[in-house]
């Protein structure tokens, strides 16, 4: 066999199909959008954990409902990630 | 003059967190059978483990923050903010490591684990902000333990 033909067939046998190509790109993408996904709701909790603790310090007698209302908060915040990161594993292995 | 603000070095009184997060423990208590056999009837027993298996990661994932808060709170109020934001982040690796780790187990069923996560978490959140709220509008409809000894003779 040519040297040719071996490079050949080693090229034939490293190359990515289009599907193969097709499907790394759409992991890429689902990552992408899992990361963004969890982006927003950071810098809500952030914004929403500082406001809280503000309250807090300025009424101190009334921390137990600002720590109940902060902590609900906190969960609905967290919901946009979970669904972000539920959609992102629905796209990636379903 | 003389009268200098102090600000609290860390949160006093008992933590709300932990009742919520306990109150919420009781209500996945209450629907968890009744999504396992809703969605074991559609998915067969994959659907059905799968749906237990994100139960338990959602009621995890609430008691986990809940806890973490807690243990801030005594603290220090600066030291709630880094707790909840890297335990934000801490708590969605645990959950995509705890995905990740059986996606391709035998037993999963992808789609009924990420319905029963999204409905589960904004489920009990909903109903449990229905209480919260009802609660603090209205705090003498709070229930406390002398009117359940009360209703209970």
């Amino acid at each position: 066999m040519s040297i040719l033909a071996q490079v050949t067939t080693a090229a034939e046998a490293v190359a990515l199909t289009a599907a193969d190509q097709k499907s790394i790109s759409a992991a890429g993408y689902a990552g992408l959008a899992y990361g963004l996904a969890t982006l927003g709701p950071g810098i809500g909790i952030g914004y929403l954990v500082g406001q809280s603790v503000q309250a807090m310090a300025r009424q101190p007698e009334a921390a137990g409902m600002v720590r109940t209302t902060m902590f609900l908060g906190i969960a609905f915040t967290e919901a946009l990630a979970l669904i972000g990161f539920v959609v992102f594993i629905l796209l990636k292995f379903v | 003059m003389g009268a200098t603000m102090t600000s609290p070095t860390h949160i006093d009184g008992d933590a709300p967190e932990a009742m919520i997060a306990r109150d919420m423990v009781k209500k996945a208590a209450i629907v968890g059978p009744i999504l396992i056999i809703a969605f074991g009837f559609i998915w067969g027993v994959h659907g059905a483990l799968s749906t237990a298996y994100g139960l338990s990661i959602v009621v995890a994932n609430f008691v986990l923050a809940a806890a973490m808060l807690t243990w801030a709170g005594r603290i220090s109020p600066g030291f709630v903010m880094g707790a909840a934001l890297f335990g934000y982040l801490i708590r969605l690796s645990l959950i995509f490591m705890a995905i990740w780790l059986v996606r391709e187990a035998s037993w999963v069923e992808l789609v009924p684990l990420g319905i029963t996560i999204v409905v589960t978490h904004l489920g009990l959140l909903f109903w449990e902000m229905k209480r919260v709220s009802l609660s603090i509008a209205y705090p003498g409809l709070k229930p406390t333990s002398a009117s359940k000894e009360s209703t209970s003779k």
